[in-house]
């Protein structure tokens, strides 16, 4: 088990290196090159020369390669080139809201997903299976920030149930703890804030909950029929065990393991979505600092988000690969 | 005598099992299956209008009209007048032939970004599965790396290197988001097939290495990448209306394109909703007929899938 | 048969099967098969594959899905119909008066609990057994069906098992709460050939041990000359011939099974003398209504074989569905 930890560690190095090289590839294929870029509406011809030998422009470049890579390592990222701070420092700052909402919008598709993906094939045929495929089919071509913008106007202006958009309303005065609002207020007992913090989250959690919520449903569904069909329900079956025996021990213990997989890559998709989905709920997290960049081609930014988010996303596989180890057997010896 | 017997004997079981070949059995089952046909009628409509959008359309996509124009107030789109069925858009333009017209260009971005995705994807997917060895673990690794961007991320990134966008960075930076799965789909069933008895067999009878991978190797191979392409069409138009609601879309106002056009109008969705909602219906049409006609594929070709 | 004390343990009478499709025409998988098994008897059920010998053991463990399958007739154990028992009550039998031992064992097991969880779960079911009460009978099961080790080897995965051990395991998990009938569909096939003699020297003793009855379904011939006392020979969902076995190996009447024993390689055959095989595959068939299944591949076969249906007759203990069967001196 140690063992097959480590090796899979091992592999994501290679990855990462890669995608370093990628980035760093891309910010040469910048317009002007990455000291204009990076520089923006500051890029005198002096500046650039400048932060060109700053940034070792004038060196080989596998040499620049090596310092791109020695910059990331230590954590330095540049700054923005809207705000001129350290771009880490202002993902830091961010960070907590779209963990909130990203972790929300994923309780929302798994809790609801599995069961309704299990119901649906337990009823194969029938009038809850095709409305289910239905809506999950539908749920995919919808566009995310058209949905939102959907619910929005009719849940927050229309019915006034919850407020439209932001994390917080005026004179709510919560404390810090956490950075996850909701549970910053459950800590600290101000249930009024954490209240508060909730119905804010409820729109923006849903929008962007649809489309991993559809792709868990329809992955569950699949995977229970697949289940259902297989030898080994046959045998549980010819053992006359109790039919919620047979479900729970035999059916869902083997039919979630794909969905397992499958929920560690919707958090691609969250990340996706939260640019969409903060854009319109103004929710001033991760998503939103990559929409002003990219209005304003604040490069340094771009590239910070472009590695974290594909580092987040190798990390979350990673887990998900080494969780899947311990509910499957099989894979511990290969 | 034996022969009339044993001619009696054919008919009578052809007759009594009433013959039917494997290939027309799929093929039926494909045009009475329900999805299928809801996605075909979908997309068929859709290419209908693309094609004779312009003899449909009574106006031009750029064009605006002074009767529209004078009503245009922040807070007032025109609805619909006569001559102007729709009415007008934010900018005094004619509604209907703006849709009708945008058709073409939603499936040219759609179409046109699978398609460069998919021929790249081939390339480099028949270039892997059928080398193998250093090169396929290097393109492999390289498609790994890509995979590990959450799609509309990598798409972002291609797009921020334009200095202004257009429509032709929205097409390449959604191809480039297909490229991966296309090269690691087409590999994967390359390498299923390299092993197979027919490609061996053709090897052994010496037939040319390009020749194997070209015309035994890849039109076996090639199924799931086609039902994939299918699935991706649709993606394909959603990622596009996505980055152009960040701003990353075509920057020529006159161009009609229902993810432009739905972009556009988020800011007049109290005044006019029509302009977001109808555009917005049209594209999940035809995500929808895409992604219906790709799932019906993946089953009928899938014998497995086929409960 | 050797029913001669009273009822049998399984009346099978005119069990039929037939699966429906949306929009497709019904296929008859199983269409009116009969027979009996007493108490401790073994019978054979054999065939090619496609013949409905497999249908017909799911169909008598009511382990078809009840969506699009359609079943007909009776199945009775001890007197009771199984057919019309409820689902709660057939699975208090299933397991308990019944069991299946299936073809393949390693996708047979669930893949992901241990191999003593899958035996104990039965005891635990059945016999109201607590957790250690239940481990140990585990335990010893496994040391019945020859298993080394038993004790240790009850935290094992399938997957860590050889073919022959996880068929052992699959029988420890079908005879644990020593039911009266055992059904073992092909249960050697996907086994190496070395290992197929020890599991049904296996099957022999454990069900002579337990007093079980035992339906061996196969297709090979000699599994069943070596185990079973009563053979009945299906062909396209029907009963072509019924005997005792060695009066079915001796004599064999119906084309058929004449067809399928001069396909085995024997060694007290004339030397050069070369195998023969059935033209054809099952999916040749005609139906059954008015016409024999086998005929297009028959050998024996005469026009009104296509015209009228065979009936099943019974004489001397044997039954048999033919038009023209083989003379009994043949061979």
């Amino acid at each position: 088990m140690l063992r097959f930890v480590l090796r899979r560690l091992l592999q994501v190095i290679p990855t990462l290196l890669l995608l370093s090289l990628l980035v760093f590839a891309w910010l040469r294929a910048l317009p002007g090159g990455p000291a204009s870029a990076f520089l923006g509406d500051r890029a005198t011809p002096e500046a650039i020369a400048a932060l060109n030998r700053q940034l070792g422009l004038d060196q080989p470049i596998f040499i620049q390669y090596g310092q791109f890579l020695g910059r990331i390592l230590s954590g330095d990222f540049g700054a923005s080139t809207i705000t001129g701070q350290p771009v880490l420092a202002e993902i830091g700052r961010a960070l907590p809201a779209t963990v909130e909402l990203s972790l929300a919008a994923l309780l929302i598709a798994v809790l609801l997903g599995i069961p309704l993906g299990y119901l649906a094939a337990s009823r194969r045929g029938g009038p809850l299976d095709v409305s289910t495929i239905m809506g999950t089919l539908v749920g995919v071509a919808v566009p995310v920030f058209f949905l939102g913008y959907l619910l929005k106007a009719f849940f927050a202006v229309q019915l006034r149930w919850f407020p439209p958009s932001g994390r917080q309303a005026v004179g709510i005065d919560a404390t810090d703890v956490t950075g996850l609002a909701v549970l910053d207020g459950l800590l600290t007992r101000e249930w009024d804030a954490s209240w508060d913090a909730l119905l804010h989250l409820v729109l923006p959690a849903v929008t962007l909950a649809t489309i991993p919520l559809a792709v868990i449903v329809r992955i569950t569904r699949a995977s229970v029929l697949d289940v259902m069909g297989s030898d080994f329900v046959r045998t549980a079956n010819s053992k006359g065990l109790a039919p919620g025996t047979v479900r729970g021990r035999h059916v869902l213990r083997n039919a979630l393991l794909p969905v397992s997989t499958t929920i560690g890559l919707q958090v691609g998709l969250l990340l996706a979505g939260a640019v969409l989905t903060e854009k319109v709920f103004v929710w001033g997290g991760i998503g939103t600092l990559l929409a002003d960049a990219i209005t304003l081609k604040d490069y340094p930014r771009l590239q910070a988000l472009l590695l974290l988010g594909a580092l987040v996303y190798v990390l979350v596989n990673l887990l998900v690969d080494l969780s899947y180890a311990i509910i499957d057997p099989r894979v511990r010896l290969t | 005598m034996t022969t009339t017997w044993a001619q009696r004997r054919k008919d009578r079981i052809d007759d009594l099992a009433g013959g039917r070949s494997l290939t027309s059995e799929a093929l039926r089952r494909l045009r009475r299956d329900p999805v299928a046909l809801t996605g075909g009628v979908i997309i068929g409509l859709f290419v209908l209008v693309a094609a004779f959008a312009p003899l449909l359309a009574p106006h031009g996509p750029a064009e605006t009209f002074p009767q529209l124009q004078q009503d245009l107030r922040p807070g007032n789109i025109p609805g619909p007048t006569a001559g102007f069925p729709l009415g007008s858009d934010q900018l005094g333009r004619d509604f209907l032939s703006r849709m009708i017209l945008a058709s073409q260009q939603t499936l040219l971005v759609g179409v046109l970004a699978t398609l460069i995705g998919l021929a790249v994807g081939i390339v480099i997917g028949t270039v892997a599965g059928a080398f193998g060895g250093w090169v396929d673990t290097l393109l492999m690794r390289i498609t790994d790396v890509l995979l590990a961007i959450p799609s509309l991320l990598l798409a972002i990134s291609v797009a921020a290197l334009a200095a202004s966008p257009s429509q032709t960075t929205v097409i390449i930076a959604v191809a480039i988001v297909g490229v991966p799965i296309f090269a690691r789909l087409l590999r994967g069933s390359m390498l299923a097939q390299r092993n197979s008895d027919h490609v061996v067999a053709a090897t052994a009878l010496g037939v040319k290495r390009p020749a194997v991978v070209l015309r035994h190797m890849l039109p076996n191979a090639i199924g799931p990448v086609i039902v994939q392409a299918t699935l991706t069409l649709a993606t394909a138009i959603l990622d596009a209306a996505a980055l152009s609601f960040l701003g990353l879309g075509d920057a020529d106002p006159g161009r009609a394109e229902w993810g432009l056009m739905l972009a556009q109008a988020q800011t007049y969705l109290d005044v006019r909703p029509a302009l977001a909602f109808l555009p917005a219906f049209a594209i999940i049409a035809v995500a929808l007929g895409f992604t219906l006609l790709g799932e019906s594929l993946r089953e009928a070709l899938d014998p497995k899938g086929r409960r | 048969m050797t029913g001669s004390k009273g009822a049998p343990l399984l009346q099978v009478r005119d069990l039929r099967v037939a699966f429906r499709r949306r929009g497709e025409p019904e296929t008859v998988a199983v269409d009116g098969v009969s027979f009996d098994v007493a108490a401790g008897q073994v019978v054979g059920l054999v065939g090619e594959s496609g013949c409905g010998k497999s249908v017909t053991s799911m169909a008598i463990m009511r382990l078809l899905p009840q969506r699009g399958v359609h079943i007909t007739g009776s199945v009775k154990l001890d007197g009771e119909e199984l057919l019309t028992l409820s689902d709660a009550r057939m699975r208090e039998r299933r397991g308990r008066d019944l069991s299946m031992v299936f073809q393949d064992p390693l996708s047979s097991l669930n893949p992901v609990i241990p191999i003593g969880l899958q035996i104990t779960e039965v005891l635990r079911r059945h016999r109201g057994m607590d957790k250690e009460k239940a481990r140990e009978a585990a335990v010893e099961l496994l040391d019945r069906v020859g298993i080394p080790d038993p004790r240790r080897r009850i935290t094992a995965y399938p997957h860590q098992l050889s073919g022959g051990m996880r068929q052992r395991v699959m029988i420890a998990i079908a005879l644990a709460c020593a039911p009266r009938l055992l059904i073992a569909d092909e249960p050697t096939t996907a086994l190496d050939v070395t290992i197929q003699a020890q599991i049904l020297e296996l099957l022999k003793e454990m069900v002579a041990e337990t007093g079980a009855a035992l339906i061996m379904i196969t297709h090979d011939l000699g599994v069943v000359a070596g185990l079973c006392e009563t053979v009945n020979v299906l062909y396209a969902g029907r009963i072509v011939e019924r005997a005792q076995r060695h009066r079915l190996f001796g004599t064999p009447r119906h084309p058929y099974t004449h067809g399928l024993l001069r396909s085995i390689p024997r060694l007290d055959a004339p030397a050069g003398e070369a195998l023969e095989a059935i033209p054809g595959s099952v999916v040749d068939n005609v139906p059954w209504t008015h016409a024999c299944a086998f005929a297009p591949r028959c050998h024996r076969s005469v026009e009104r074989c296509l015209e009228v249906t065979p009936a099943g007759e019974t004489t001397g203990g044997r039954l048999l569905r033919c038009h023209n069967p083989v003379p009994a001196s043949a061979e």
